[in-house]
């Protein structure tokens, strides 16, 4: 039989080949964050303006990619939930909210320590960092709602149509705000268009930063799946034990 | 439908309480701000487009869980749901009823609290248009948050978290649209984008607070 992506959907399958790719996963977060971050941090110039306050970079961007991008794979796990019911589905889902907050949370708050010295304020009612503080209240009500129902399937029905609705208008909102006050926070530093892009000895490094970044997301979201799978079989043994 | 909508705007009515309140909470916020902001009558101007469209946002919130709370206490949810009408349709009459009863009286009285906040003369229009346009947003973007929380216990506060973020854009163009005029800029840009939000959840969300409704009846 031909292998599916959909065989991984399997708790225990799942179960299998997390268990072999988590170490994998740590590890290699492990090394790109140490290399990344001590590449960044001590084997670069100062910039000519800024000095050494731009190596809050090696930080703050990875930390804002992987917020967006965790609410992006929540939408996709709630969307294979929705449609093909795949429990593991909403369960990674449900492991993503908390660290794609922490991410959210990462990002502001290095960003304010950035500020500080670059901006003169800790704070400014930039769109960027507008919506960046309305998606971690959408990381918000998305936990909370997750925490609030007690039935497990109609918790994960309700979060996904949540998490559905609330990309909509997170996305709304990120427009709204430009339209709303024009920003501090410059453009785009990452583009495919090179002319855009920070300098090659700031490129490489937080290169290497972000790939640690998306292996440290992969790392927590495979943990956190493996300990909900794990609750999950608890639940159904004492239930189980009361039938019995 | 048309039976549903005269019951929903016949027990809000009768109530009591529920339909003067969220007016009175909207009067409360135009009286306080001044009290705590001071009295200079520029500073109030500046400010009055965001902080009567706040107080619009917060005076739709207060009222939200009733939309379905008590149907869904005495079991009038269910029959509505396997009532031989759309369960979408259902949903869409609610948010109008909810409007009905609390965004047009908000909006109708906004003038007499433009002039307490001292709004300029050019702003009344406006905030009436854009309250007019606006509000509708709110009961339908609501709506659905409660939908989501319709069978929690204590689902107030979790609804609010759900709600006030999906009011962002609402109240970003809004307050934008009474700001721009009371300044006497071009006002048919956030005006156009405003009624596009009210337009787009209008049409689209009643199927996600249907969706929301029958997760939570199963």
């Amino acid at each position: 039989m031909a292998m599916s992506i959909w065989e991984y959907a399997n708790p225990k399958k799942f179960m299998e080949t997390s268990s072999i790719a988590l170490p994998w996963a740590a590890g290699g977060a492990l090394l790109c964050l140490i290399v990344g971050l001590v590449w960044g941090f001590f084997f670069t110039p100062d910039d000519y303006k800024q000095g050494s306050t731009v190596k809050i970079i090696y930080l703050h961007v990875p930390s804002a990619l992987m917020a967006i991008n965790a609410w992006l794979m929540m939408l996709a796990a709630s969307l294979i939930w929705l449609v093909r019911r795949h429990h593991v589905s909403a369960l990674a889902a449900k492991a993503a909210g908390p660290v794609g907050l922490t991410f959210t949370l990462v990002a502001l708050v290095t960003g304010a320590v950035w500020g500080q010295p670059m901006w003169g304020t800790w704070w400014a009612w930039d769109p960027r960092l507008t919506s960046f503080l309305i998606l971690a209240l959408f990381y918000l009500g998305y936990i909370a709602l997750w925490q609030a129902v007690e039935n497990p399937d109609t918790a994960a029905d309700l979060t996904s149509v949540l998490c559905i609705v609330g990309s909509v208008f997170a996305v709304l909102s990120r427009y709204a705000v430009n339209f709303w006050n024009q920003g501090l926070h410059q453009g785009a530093s990452l583009s495919l268009d090179k002319e855009e892009n920070v300098a090659d000895v700031f490129y490489f490094p937080l290169l290497v930063c972000i790939g640690g970044f998306v292996l440290l997301f992969l790392t927590l979201v495979l943990l956190r799946t493996r300990t909900e799978i794990r609750v999950r079989r608890v639940q159904a043994l004492l239930a189980r034990e009361r039938m019995a | 439908m048309i039976a549903l909508l005269l019951r929903d705007l016949r027990l809000a009515l009768r109530a009591g309480g529920g339909f003067g309140l969220g007016l009175a909470f909207f009067l409360l916020v135009a009286v306080l701000v001044p009290l705590g902001v001071g009295p200079e009558p520029a500073t109030l101007a500046k400010i009055a487009p965001g902080i009567l469209w706040v107080g619009a946002l917060l005076a739709c919130l207060l009222s939200l869980d009733r939309i379905f709370a008590l149907d869904h206490e005495d079991g009038s949810l269910d029959l509505l749901a396997t009532a031989p009408i759309p369960l979408e349709g259902v949903v869409a009459v609610k948010a109008c009823a909810h409007w009905i009863v609390t965004g047009l009286p908000l909006t109708l009285v906004s003038p007499l609290l433009g002039l307490l906040m001292n709004l300029p003369a050019e702003g009344y229009p406006l905030l009436l248009a854009s309250l007019a346009i606006g509000t509708p947003a709110l009961s339908v973007i609501g709506t659905f948050g409660a939908a989501l929380t319709v069978g929690l216990k204590r689902g107030g506060l979790l609804l609010s978290l759900l709600v006030l973020p999906l009011y962002v854009p609402t109240l970003v163009f809004g307050a934008e649209a009474v700001r721009r005029g009371a300044l006497g800029m071009d006002v048919a840009t956030p005006f156009l984008l405003l009624g596009g939000i009210t337009a787009g959840v209008a049409a689209l969300l009643p199927f996600a607070s249907a969706a929301a409704v029958r997760i939570n009846l199963r």
